[in-house]
């Protein structure tokens, strides 16, 4: 049975103008100790998503699923003490500001060992001992003296390590990490992946990788699904993504890697992710794809089969990537 | 730590002789002749006039005049009072305690009340408790003091007889006074029923003067703490699994603070400001009402000591201030 069970997801935000849906019928699984990324451009409701199966979206929204299961429970029916009792335990998420997400009132050590006593009964203590182990463990040097340490006292990679080691504190079962490296520099941001990556490994957790970077998606995730506008548009093991997406839009990032390109100019994929009053009719891709006809354009597309990976497409591509997607 | 304080109270300096030379302005600009209000209604012959003239200072030109006070002042000497001779510094002591009484249940209940309504409200925005409380500061806020007081004089005083009209204790008790404060007192005189009275005689003084101050807190910290609820830490502090209270009221309320103390600290000016009118009302022997009656007998010496004095406590206060800033948020502590 999958970790993490999410059919049928969508999620609308009541705004001004009228409801807005930013996560449209999403399915997500994630087995034990499975590395998925969730890939797609700003706007295309990957971190709305996981915001919402952890039950931390704002009061503005509205969410609904078909199934909504973590460990065999469902997380839809679970009352406000309950859900509290797995958040933070059981499925722990780290963000994408560490400057900002962490509370600037209060010492990292005091952060770190709020978690401990939130949900395991450590005595003061053995809180202390576990906090700075935790610190240890996701390489902050000097440990002792960074615990007495506040946020704006430390860098963003180190607030990042922090997050990381509040977030595994009580040892989870699913680590969410939304897009945990984007406000980092470079080199910090591969040491953070490398960090991420190795405690998957020594944990045996489930990590579910929120990210817009096709390079990180390369080197870490065990298994890729990419959204578009809301809309789930594939779901493919990484090694046969990269050489044959069958969704044109997953086709057309790809093609925009850097690493791929060919020509002096890096291919675009032209226009952008519709937003709340510019949604086509049928495929939300129509737009901007190459291949888009008249069906495209007026009806939905259907799911594909899980050999074609799952794409949501009329007509999906089932030879590898041609460079000539734009 | 000591580099802020000294910075501080070179401020602090500047502030107090400002306000000394306009609290010395002010009262020569309102018309009337303090040496003719002494004399009442008989009047004086012109003789008498220039000789109490001259021992007042009054024929040195104001400059000089403001030169002596200012000298006197920075040795500590106030001056006497024009009406019953004595020091204004005695004066003022003796009556202070009355007003910082009042002044001091009027915040405790503006903060004890404003801080949890501003909370409950924000974080059920929209809700009905927000609504009604919103619009219930808004009434407190416009309100003119003066009626609100009437008006629960005369339903609690009058109508009902709950409590008493004006003052601070019953004609009944009769007790010495070391600390100045009605409720110690009360209690440390051993009289039965002293302390009720003291307690009944503030009641009403304690909320008309503490009306402004909470609707003011109460909105403050409703506006901060939903500008904190957005913030992405409050996210993390979902996502660790806390419990509500503990995410509002630790980790939200601790970073709304900051504007809510500044609020805190520009209301003790309010509060001073406000006792006088409450005083004046409830015949309450403080310095707010000590103040009035001294601008109608242009007893020049306690205007300008009172205000000096009352500036002091506000720039004690506003300083007291600052340094809580720091206590609150580690980020001010440790800039520089």
């Amino acid at each position: 049975m999958a970790l993490l069970n999410i059919r049928n997801l969508s999620v609308e935000f009541a705004t001004g103008g009228g409801s807005f849906r930013a996560v449209d019928g999403v399915d997500v699984t994630v087995e034990g100790g499975e590395v998925l990324a969730i890939v797609g451009e700003s706007g295309s409701g990957k971190s709305v998503s996981m915001l919402a199966a952890m039950g931390l979206l704002p009061w503005t929204a509205t969410v609904t699923a078909d199934e909504l299961s973590f460990d065999g429970r469902d997380l839809r029916d679970l009352s406000a003490s309950a859900r509290r009792k797995v958040i933070g335990r059981e499925i722990s998420m780290i963000f994408q500001e560490p400057m900002s997400s962490l509370n600037p009132c209060f010492t990292v050590g005091f952060q770190i060992r709020e978690a401990l006593k939130q949900h395991l009964k450590l005595d003061s203590s053995a809180r202390k001992k576990r906090a700075l182990e935790l610190m240890e463990m996701v390489g902050i040097p000097a440990p002792e003296k960074r615990l007495t340490a506040f946020p704006h006292q430390l860098s963003g990679g180190m607030n990042q390590r922090v997050m990381i080691a509040m977030a595994i504190a009580c040892g989870p079962k699913l680590l969410i990490a939304d897009e945990p490296t984007t406000a980092l520099d470079v080199t910090i941001q591969a040491q953070i992946l490398d960090l991420l990556t190795g405690l998957q490994r020594d944990t045996g957790m489930g990590l579910i990788l929120i990210t817009h970077d096709m390079g990180v998606v390369a080197e870490t995730a065990h298994r890729v699904a990419v959204q578009y506008a809301g809309w789930k548009v594939e779901d493919q093991p990484v090694e046969t993504l990269f050489d044959t997406p069958h969704h044109p839009y997953t086709a057309a990032l790809l093609a925009a890697l850097p690493e791929r390109a060919t020509e002096r100019r890096l291919p675009t994929i032209p226009g952008v992710v519709p937003g709340q009053f510019d949604r086509p009719r049928g495929c939300l891709f129509s737009p901007r794809c190459a291949y888009a006809d008249d069906l495209c354009r007026s009806t939905v597309p259907p799911l594909q089969s899980p050999e074609l990976g799952r794409a949501k497409c009329h007509y999906p591509l089932s030879v590898p990537a041609k460079e000539e997607v734009q | 730590m000591l580099r802020f304080f000294i910075s501080r109270l070179s401020t602090f300096f500047v502030t107090f002789v400002g306000v000394t030379l306009i609290s010395f302005a002010f009262i020569r600009v309102i018309p009337g002749d303090p040496i003719i209000v002494m004399a009442g209604e008989r009047g004086m012959s012109q003789e008498r006039y220039e000789e109490l003239s001259r021992q007042y200072g009054f024929d040195q030109p104001v400059l000089t005049q403001f030169w002596d006070y200012l000298t006197g002042v920075l040795q500590g000497d106030l001056g006497q009072s024009f009406v019953t001779k004595k020091p204004v510094w005695d004066e003022f002591f003796a009556l202070f305690p009355a007003t910082l009484e009042l002044s001091l249940c009027a915040i405790i209940l503006a903060i004890a009340l404003g801080i949890p309504a501003g909370v409950i409200a924000a974080v059920n925005r929209g809700k009905f408790f927000d609504r009604a409380l919103m619009s219930s500061a808004l009434v407190g806020y416009s309100m003119p003091i003066f009626w609100w007081a009437l008006l629960l004089i005369i339903v609690f005083s009058g109508n009902l007889g709950w409590t008493p009209v004006s003052g601070r204790m019953g004609l009944l008790y009769y007790f010495p006074t070391p600390t100045g404060f009605m409720l110690i007192d009360s209690l440390l005189s051993g009289q039965s029923g002293a302390f009720v009275s003291a307690v009944q005689h503030l009641i009403l003084p304690t909320i008309v003067l503490a009306t402004i101050p909470l609707a003011v807190i109460a909105r403050q910290t409703r506006s901060a703490m939903l500008e904190v609820l957005s913030e992405d830490y409050i996210r993390t502090a979902r996502a660790k699994g806390l419990k509500p209270w503990r995410i509002n009221g630790l980790h939200a309320l601790r970073n709304a603070m900051i504007p809510v103390i500044t609020v805190i600290g520009l209301s003790v000016g309010t509060l001073l400001a406000g006792a006088i009118l409450t005083e004046t009302i409830f015949s309450w022997p403080g310095i707010g009402k000590w103040m009035v009656d001294s601008i109608f007998r242009r007893d020049y010496p306690v205007v300008q000591g009172g205000l000096l004095l009352v500036a002091v406590v506000v720039m004690i206060v506003n300083l007291i201030v600052d340094m809580l800033y720091g206590l609150i948020n580690p980020r001010i502590r440790t800039r520089k």
